[in-house]
């Protein structure tokens, strides 16, 4: 039986990787698909085209190791915590991509976007002091 | 048109694909370590339920979908307009994997679909 303390513990050390390792893989993403210029998926041999294109891009798969590293933490994360209090909990990654699109790709951000991103973290803070949990864990025989 | 295809995509395929792994991983059973054999152990165990499958497969149509998004768009755009997920997911947990969600946390979850709103209509 896993004490509560181990529980918050883990679960938020879980939580920091997701935040980290999700927004650095979109913004690699990002920074791959803006070297590709238009994408034309038809017919089929451009979209074979696009798609070698596409995974040619370094910073494709940098973002795809990322995104990994990302839905492993994830995936454990989901085996004890709720889902709703898990994908709540990791909204702080919206801020974390607007500061590395800014950071990593010059991108513009607006003072009412940075707004959106402080209320969000105000969402995130009511939301990390629920319990992880309210699901009892029994044997799967509901499926 | 093409806008409204894609982040539907993104945000229905990533959600119903976040749930079915979800679920998943509640069959799965708790990782009791961190340790690198114990969690093969686990990724093992979720290849074989069929709610993984299903959620990978939705989840990778959403990645394609991302793709698509990001050629076009901002990441600073694209990733908060998919927080829209946020408000399926709330429900998705409550509906599909029976959660309880207390008062407290819905006030939570409606702040950030707030600030979601705002980061959306800041599009400069």
């Amino acid at each position: 039986m896993t004490s509560l303390k181990t529980l918050h513990l883990k679960t938020y050390l879980m939580i920091a990787v997701m935040i980290v390792a999700g927004p650095l893989g979109n913004v690699f993403l990002a920074k791959g698909m803006k070297h590709g210029g238009a994408l034309s998926i038809w017919p089929p041999s451009a979209l074979y085209q696009t798609a070698l294109n596409v995974f040619a891009s370094p910073s494709i798969w940098l973002g795809v190791a990322s995104l990994i590293t990302f839905f492993v933490a994830y995936m454990l994360v989901l085996s004890w915590a709720d889902y709703s209090f898990v994908q709540p909990a990791s909204s702080l990654a919206y801020g974390v991509v607007a500061l590395l699109g800014y950071l990593m790709l010059g991108e513009r951000v607006s003072p009412l976007r940075w707004a959106g991103i402080a209320v969000i973290c105000v969402g995130v803070f009511i939301v990390g002091r629920t319990d992880p949990r309210t699901t009892a864990h029994e044997t799967p025989e509901r499926l | 048109m093409r806008d409204i295809i894609l982040f539907t995509l993104i945000v229905a395929a990533g959600t119903g694909g976040e749930l079915c792994v979800s679920r998943a991983m509640k069959v799965v059973g708790e990782a009791t370590s961190f340790h690198p054999i114990e969690i093969a152990k686990v990724i093992l165990r979720a290849l074989r339920v069929p709610w993984m499958w299903l959620g990978v497969a939705m989840m990778a149509i959403a990645f394609f979908a991302l793709l698509g998004a990001l050629s076009l768009y901002n990441v600073s755009f694209v990733v908060p307009v998919t927080a829209l997920s946020y408000v399926a997911g709330a429900f998705g947990g409550v509906a599909f994997l029976r959660e309880r969600v207390s008062p407290q946390r819905w006030l939570g979850v409606l702040l950030v679909a707030i600030g979601v709103t705002l980061v959306f209509l800041g599009k400069s």
